[in-house]
């Protein structure tokens, strides 16, 4: 089901079934142009399917927006071992919600996605690994899966090809670092997920050691229109070296929050305005996080960009997990680096020192800061306990907490003085931060 | 110990999901799996998974002290977990769990004592555009104030 009204500005290439009658069923997916592109695939030569995706400019839509062609091309074509294809369904990044309206409303075009980077890749078994709150999606997905193998889309000899592929689903039982790519294949494989050092990384040993696939529920949703209708065609529809539409979750202080799937490229003031229905209240826009809150902040005047990866690298900020978080005048920014920071220390699996430590003293600098505790040079010590976090520890954690944290400080800086001296938070806001 | 024939039938899917040798995989999902069905993930939860999968009770304490789901002793029989992440607080989250602790008159991981309540600060689920958001169990309840809070509890008081 849909929790918001689309809007007319939409381009609705991975949302095209959405709101049709039984929508998640096979029925409705094969009416619609379903497991067309995967028949086409077995068409196809493992490069001439990897060439298409190169062509597509498709890029990770977990976050990194790494190119996923390039990304299949790493997977050794000869191997002794068996290699799979995981789906990194363990969506947590704050601010986003659009790979769970994926799966919720047409789980069979992931299906198909997975199937087509099976044969890509040459691999015969698929796992989606769905965070543990997302236990309806998993009875979903498993029906899914079940339709798929009654209509012989999956199992032994697939559509008399030769080609077998079997799906299962994965729980997780509540962890954000699981999100991680390599925490996420030792969770799958049974332990604590802690991060693997990389090289190797997941294409050459993934899964129970073996090359992997590794992708986001939204890029392998991709993966059907690309092949269906030509690489070329997606990549017509964003921005140079960043092709496709994506979806966006807008949430935060906007007239109309919901996902919107809009093409990359997108400006973001006017998905503000005009898809999410402008600021609540008549207030005034004070800064976005455009990209889930390991994305540095913008503020008001620098939203006048388009929304695709290398824009927002120029910006110095990130597209990220296209969780577009919107912030209004009366935002105390302070709260905002605290709420973040206390996420981060919450998260912080332990393994590496400079974010275990680096989270929870920033938890409490900022906790001070808030009740208006702060020392003016303090200030510079909560950026400078960030920048000590980047780049020193095994997986992005430790840079995702810093990051928006030395925007907020750098863009802010006002806001944190506003706090000093036992001075309480200007914005009035009616409860801290529990810590 | 013994579980459900559909516990069972989950955990035998399971068992068949991966590589041969690798049946380790299967930990996380059972002992969550066996939560659901037993309230909580007790000692001897944690010897039965152990003894089928070949994994030593330590190794396994190891895995369930890194997974916030998995938890030791029951939640109540509504399990009220707020999302009191960015996109949640700026619409009000945090007095929504302020209402929540009052009305329920228990915190964070705290049980009513006729068992039929418990509530969790959690960090974000996923549903930021539809905010605030929380989850009773499995089940998401978006766009929620004191007010639906306080429907949602009268609903669920109410015998099935």
């Amino acid at each position: 089901m849909l929790y918001n009204e689309p809007s007319p500005l939409e381009v609705r290439l991975l949302t095209r079934r959405f709101g049709l009658p039984n929508s998640a069923s096979i029925e409705t997916y094969l009416a619609t142009e379903g497991y067309v592109a995967f028949r086409k695939a077995l068409q196809m030569s493992p490069e001439q399917i990897i060439e298409e995706v190169k062509i597509s400019n498709l890029r990770g839509r977990g976050g990194a927006g790494f190119p996923t062609g390039l990304k299949w091309s790493f997977v050794p074509r000869q191997s002794p071992k068996p290699k799979f294809v995981v789906v990194n369904a363990d969506e947590g990044e704050p601010g986003t919600c659009k790979d769970r309206v994926l799966m919720e409303n047409d789980p069979h075009q992931l299906l198909e996605g997975m199937l087509i980077a099976g044969l890509a890749v040459g691999a015969h078994t698929g796992y989606i690994y769905i965070r543990g709150e997302y236990r309806y999606l998993i009875e979903i997905m498993d029906r899914a899966i079940e339709e798929a193998y009654q209509h012989g889309y999956l199992g032994k000899n697939i559509l008399g090809s030769g080609f077998d592929f079997d799906v299962y689903t994965h729980t997780g039982a509540g962890s954000y670092e699981c999100g991680e790519e390599s925490a996420l294949l030792e969770s799958l494989e049974g332990k604590r997920g802690i991060p693997r050092i990389r090289p190797p990384f997941p294409a050459v040993v993934g899964a129970f050691q073996c090359p992997t696939v590794l992708n986001n529920v939204e890029t392998f949703c991709a993966i059907p229109a690309i092949i269906r209708d030509g690489g070329a065609a997606f990549a017509a529809l964003g921005t140079p070296k960043n092709g496709g539409t994506r979806l966006f979750a807008i949430s935060g202080h906007v007239n109309r929050p919901g996902v919107y799937e809009l093409p990359m490229g997108f400006n973001l003031l006017r998905m503000i305005h005009e898809v999410a229905g402008g600021i609540r209240n008549g207030k005034k826009l004070k800064a976005v996080i455009p990209g889930g809150t390991s994305c540095p902040v913008l503020k008001a005047e620098e939203c006048d960009i388009p929304m695709d990866f290398d824009s927002l690298a120029r910006a110095k900020s990130m597209l990220g997990s296209g969780g577009v978080i919107v912030m209004d005048e009366d935002t105390c920014m302070v709260k905002v680096a605290l709420r973040i920071m206390k996420f981060y220390a919450h998260e912080s699996c332990g393994w590496c020192v400079p974010c275990r430590e680096g989270t929870l003293w920033l938890k409490k600098l900022l906790t001070r800061f808030h009740e208006g505790q702060g020392r003016r040079s303090e200030i510079d010590l909560i950026g400078g306990l960030a920048r000590n976090m980047l780049g020193r520890t095994f997986c992005p954690l430790g840079d995702a907490a810093a990051m928006p944290t030395i925007s907020l400080v750098e863009k802010f800086y006002e806001e944190f003085e506003a706090h000093l001296d036992g001075k309480p938070c200007p914005y009035e806001i009616k409860t801290a931060v529990r810590v | 110990m013994t579980f459900s024939p559909q516990l069972e039938a989950r955990f035998e899917k399971l068992l068949r999901s991966y590589p041969p040798g690798r049946q380790r995989a299967a930990l996380v999902p059972m002992l969550l799996y066996a939560q659901d069905e037993v309230g909580a993930v007790t000692p001897e939860v944690v010897e039965e998974i152990g003894r089928r999968l070949g994994v030593s009770t330590l190794e396994i304490e190891e895995v369930i002290s890194y997974y916030s789901m998995l938890r030791r002793t029951p939640a109540g029989k509504h399990h009220i977990q707020i999302c009191t992440n960015i996109s949640c607080m700026l619409l009000g989250a945090e007095e929504l769990w302020e209402h929540a602790c009052r009305r329920l008159g228990i915190g964070h991981r705290e049980v009513t004592p006729d068992g039929q309540f418990s509530l969790e600060e959690v960090e974000c689920i996923g549903a930021c555009s539809w905010a605030p958001a929380l989850l009773v169990n499995y089940d998401y309840h978006h766009h929620m104030t004191p007010e639906k809070l306080d429907r949602l509890i009268e609903s669920l008081r109410k015998p099935q």
